[in-house]
C-alpha cells in the first residue's frame, strides 16, 4: 500500500486519494481551446445541455409512464398530462428537446463540414460523432412509440416494414428476409411486446450506449484538439506557455475554464430563452396532433411521416422504387460516416476558401433542406420530382466528392 | 461581433426555411381548406316572424308532438324513454330540449323543426325517397300559418332556456350523446357514477357498452372520445368541422350541430379543459420562466465579456 501522510484540508484528503488538483488542471484549468473561435463552438455545451434536459425529464416522466398499450396512451396524456404536478412541463421539455436537440446536432454536424473539422486526425471526432447521431435516431424513434398514438403506431409500422429487405425475387431471394420484421416486432404487427422492448431501448440500453459515445467523443477531441475558424495548426505547448507566462493576447489559446466556459454559457443563455418560448408557447412542432389520436391498427392516418428530422432519409427512400429505394436509403445512413475518406483535399479551412468544395457545401446544405421539405409533403405531382431530383442530387454530390476535393492539392 | 452576428443570420435563415417548409407550408398542402360562416348557416332559409313562447309551450306539448320523444327537464317533463330504450328505439338518444333555445342558432332550430335531415345535412343518409326516415319526423304544421307556428315553437325553446350554461352542459347536450369523453369522467349516458360496489359499476359499463353497440349501428361506427380532440384537432379544424362536418368528411354521418358562436365556444372551453388541462399553468409560469432564462444570458453574457476582456 501507499504511503499515506494526514491531510490538513478536505482538498488535501480529496488530492491524496483522487488527485482532483490535477484532474481539474488537466481537464479545464489547463485544457487548452483556440481563441479564434465563434458562437458555433459553443453547440458542444448547447447539446450536452440539451441531453440533459432530456435525462431528468426523461427520468420523471419514467415514473408514471406504463409501457402497456391499453394504459401507454392514458398515462401520457392524462395523467402526466393532468393528474401529476407539473407532469405537463416535463412532457413539454422533453418533447421540445428530443426536436431540438437534432436541430442542434445538425448544425454541429454542418460546422464540422464546413470548417473541415472531420480530417487530418480528426476522424475519430467526426466518426463517434455520426455514431452518436445514429444512437440519437435510435432514440428518438423508440421514444416516439412510447404514447402510443396513431404516428407511433403507423409509424412503427412504416419503420419495421424496412426490415423485409429487397424483393424475394431480387438474387435469388437472399437479400428478402422473411420472418424478419416479426422477429423485430415480437408479433405480426406492432403490439405489446413491440411497445415493451422499444420502451428498453428508449429507457436503458440506448441511453447507456449514447453516455459511453459521449465519453468516447470528448476523448477523441484530446489529441488532434479543437478546429479553429481558419483551420490554423497551433503548437498548444508553446501557445500555452505565452498563456501562462501571462501574455493572453498573444497567446492563441484560452482556457476551458473560465474563459471558454464564460462564452458557452452566454450562448446556452440565448439558447435556453428558444427553448423555454418553445416550451411554453409553441410546442406543437414537436408534438404531433396526429399522436393525440390513440393507436387505432384498423384506422390508417391519411398522412404518414416522420418527425421532421429523419424526413431527409426518408425522401432519399421514397421516391424511388422498392428495391433500388432502400439502396439509396441504405447509402444515405452511411454516406456522412465517409465523409473523411470521400475527401481526398489536404487542406483543412473553411469551406468558403475551397475551391469546388464551396460549392458542394452549399448545394449539400440546400438540398438536404429540400429533402427534408419534400419529405413531408404528399408524395404526388412536382412534390415527387423535386423529392427525386433532390435525393438523386444527395447521392451525385457524396459520389462526386473525391473528384471535387482532389484539385486542392495541385495548387 | 460583427463576423458572428452574420454568422447566426445564416444559421437563422436556414432554420426558418427548414421551419416554414415543414410546418406551416407542408400542413397547408396536406390539409383541405375550409372557410368557416361563423355560425351564421347562410344555406337555411330565414323564418322572419316574431314568435311567441305561450303558442310555442303548446305546440311543443300538444300538436307539435316534440314531447312524445323529448324530455324537457326545465319545465318537469320527463323523457319518455330511458337512453338505453331510447337508443333502440331511434339509434340515438333524443336530447332533452332544456338548454336547446340557448345553445343552438334560432334559425338552425326553425329549419330542423320543419325539416331535421337537410337541417343536420344528413341528407345523404336519411332519403324518404329510398325508404329511409330520419328518426325525428320533420313538423307538417298544426293548421295555422306553419312559418308562424315553427317561430312560436323556437321562441318558446328560447324562453325557458337557462341564461347561463356551464361548459359542461354545453358538451352534455350538444355532444354527449354520441362523444364519450373519459378524462370528463363523461359517457353516452351522461356523467359516469362513482359505485361503491364493483357488480354496479359493470352493471354500468354493460349499460354503456350495449348504448354504444346501439349507436354504432346507428352512425355506422363509434363517434369517437373527444378527452383530447382538442390537442389532436386544430381550433380552425374544429370550429368548421362542428359548423358543418360535410365540409371537412364528405358523407360523415355525424350531423350538423347548430350551435350557435357563443355555444360552441362553451364547448371548445370543456374540450380544452379535459384535452389541455395544463393551458392555465403555461401562461402563468411561462413569463417567469423567459425571465429567469433573460436575465441568466444577461449576466452570462457580463462574465463572458469580463474573461474575454484581456484576449
Amino acid at each position: 500500500m501507499a504511503h499515506f501522510e494526514k491531510a490538513n484540508s478536505i482538498q488535501e484528503w480529496l488530492d491524496q486519494r483522487l488527485a482532483v488538483t490535477t484532474v481539474k488542471k488537466v481537464m479545464a484549468l489547463e485544457y487548452w481551446i483556440p481563441k479564434n473561435i465563434n458562437f458555433l463552438w459553443a453547440m458542444g455545451m448547447v447539446l450536452a445541455v440539451t441531453f440533459a434536459l432530456l435525462t431528468i425529464s426523461g427520468i420523471f416522466l419514467l415514473m408514471y409512464y406504463k409501457p402497456d398499450t391499453g394504459l401507454a396512451f392514458d398515462s401520457v396524456n392524462y395523467t402526466i398530462m393532468s393528474e401529476v404536478g407539473f407532469g405537463w412541463l416535463w412532457r413539454h421539455i422533453h418533447g421540445v428537446a428530443a426536436s431540438l436537440v437534432f436541430l442542434v446536432i445538425y448544425i454541429h454536424m454542418f460546422t464540422g463540414i464546413y470548417y473541415g473539422s472531420y480530417k487530418k486526425g480528426r476522424e475519430m471526432i467526426w466518426l463517434s460523432g455520426m455514431l452518436l447521431f445514429v444512437v440519437f435516431s435510435a432514440e428518438a424513434f423508440s421514444g416516439y412509440m412510447l404514447p402510443w398514438g396513431q404516428m407511433s403506431y403507423w409509424a412503427g409500422m412504416v419503420i419495421t416494414n424496412l426490415f423485409e429487405g429487397f424483393s424475394p425475387d431480387i438474387a435469388g431471394g437472399i437479400m428478402n428476409a422473411p420472418g424478419l420484421v416479426e422477429w423485430i416486432r415480437g408479433d405480426y404487427v406492432p403490439g405489446d411486446a413491440f411497445l415493451t422492448r422499444f420502451f428498453m431501448l428508449h429507457v436503458l440500453l440506448l441511453p447507456l450506449v449514447i453516455i459511453g459515445l459521449i465519453g468516447l467523443h470528448f476523448a477523441a477531441l484530446r489529441i488532434p484538439h479543437v478546429n479553429n475558424q481558419d483551420g490554423e495548426e497551433i503548437d498548444y505547448d508553446e501557445a500555452a506557455k505565452l498563456y501562462k507566462e501571462g501574455k493572453t493576447k498573444e497567446s492563441k489559446v484560452i482556457p476551458f475554464q473560465p474563459v471558454f466556459l464564460s462564452k458557452d454559457v452566454f450562448v446556452l443563455g440565448v439558447y435556453l430563452i428558444l427553448f423555454f418560448y418553445l416550451v411554453f408557447y409553441h410546442f406543437n412542432f414537436a408534438m404531433d396532433p396526429v399522436n393525440f389520436d390513440p393507436a387505432d391498427g384498423l384506422k390508417t392516418p391519411a398522412h404518414i411521416y416522420p418527425e421532421w428530422y429523419f424526413l431527409w432519409s426518408y425522401e432519399i427512400l421514397r421516391p424511388f422504387p422498392k428495391d433500388p429505394g432502400l439502396i439509396a436509403f441504405g447509402f444515405a445512413q452511411v454516406a456522412f460516416f465517409l465523409l473523411p475518406f470521400l475527401d481526398k483535399s489536404d487542406t483543412v479551412a473553411p469551406a468558403n476558401r475551397r475551391g469546388l468544395f464551396k460549392y458542394w457545401f452549399w448545394i449539400m446544405l440546400v438540398d438536404m433542406i429540400v429533402l427534408t421539405v419534400m419529405g413531408k409533403l404528399p408524395p404526388t405531382g412536382i412534390w415527387n420530382h423535386i423529392g427525386l431530383v433532390a435525393a438523386v442530387v444527395f447521392i451525385a454530390l457524396f459520389v462526386a466528392l473525391p473528384w471535387v476535393t482532389k484539385n486542392e492539392n495541385k495548387a | 461581433m460583427k463576423k458572428e452576428l452574420q454568422i447566426l443570420a445564416v444559421v437563422v435563415i436556414f432554420t426558418a426555411i427548414l421551419y416554414i417548409g415543414v410546418e406551416p407550408f407542408a400542413h397547408s398542402q396536406m390539409h383541405k381548406h375550409v372557410d368557416g360562416d361563423n355560425f351564421s348557416y347562410s344555406d337555411l332559409k330565414e323564418n322572419t316572424k316574431q314568435g311567441n313562447a305561450e303558442n310555442g309551450k303548446a305546440l311543443v306539448m300538444g300538436a307539435g308532438a316534440c314531447t312524445g320523444c323529448h324530455g324537457i327537464e326545465a319545465i318537469g317533463h320527463k323523457a319518455p324513454m330511458d337512453a338505453a330504450t331510447a337508443v333502440g328505439a331511434y339509434g340515438v338518444n333524443p336530447p332533452d330540449l332544456s338548454t336547446a333555445g340557448a345553445l343552438y342558432d334560432a334559425k338552425f332550430l326553425a329549419n330542423l323543426i320543419e325539416n331535421p335531415a337537410h337541417a343536420l345535412k344528413v341528407e345523404h343518409k336519411f332519403d324518404p325517397a329510398k325508404g329511409k326516415m330520419h328518426p325525428m319526423t320533420g313538423f307538417y304544421g298544426a293548421g295555422g300559418d306553419k312559418a308562424q307556428e315553427i317561430a312560436d315553437m323556437v321562441a318558446f325553446l328560447k324562453s325557458i332556456a337557462p341564461s347561463e350554461i356551464t361548459p359542461k352542459q354545453a358538451y352534455l347536450d350538444a355532444c354527449g350523446r354520441c362523444h364519450a369523453n373519459r378524462y370528463g369522467k363523461i359517457d353516452q349516458l351522461g356523467e359516469t357514477p362513482k359505485f361503491k360496489k364493483e357488480t354496479d359499476t359493470l352493471k354500468h359499463k354493460v349499460a354503456v357498452l350495449e348504448y354504444q353497440d346501439k349507436l354504432k349501428a346507428y352512425m355506422g361506427k363509434l363517434p369517437p372520445d373527444l378527452s383530447i380532440i382538442i390537442r389532436a384537432r386544430s381550433e380552425h379544424f374544429l370550429e368548421t368541422f362542428v359548423e358543418n362536418p360535410q365540409s371537412h368528411l364528405e358523407g360523415t354521418s355525424m350531423p350538423r350541430v347548430g350551435l350557435t358562436h357563443d355555444g360552441f365556444e362553451k364547448v371548445k372551453a370543456y374540450l380544452t379543459e379535459t384535452g389541455d388541462p395544463s393551458k392555465k399553468h403555461r401562461e402563468a409560469i411561462g413569463p417567469w420562466v423567459l425571465l429567469f432564462t433573460l436575465v441568466f444570458t444577461v449576466l452570462a453574457y457580463l462574465w463572458k465579456k469580463q474573461e474575454w476582456r484581456d484576449h
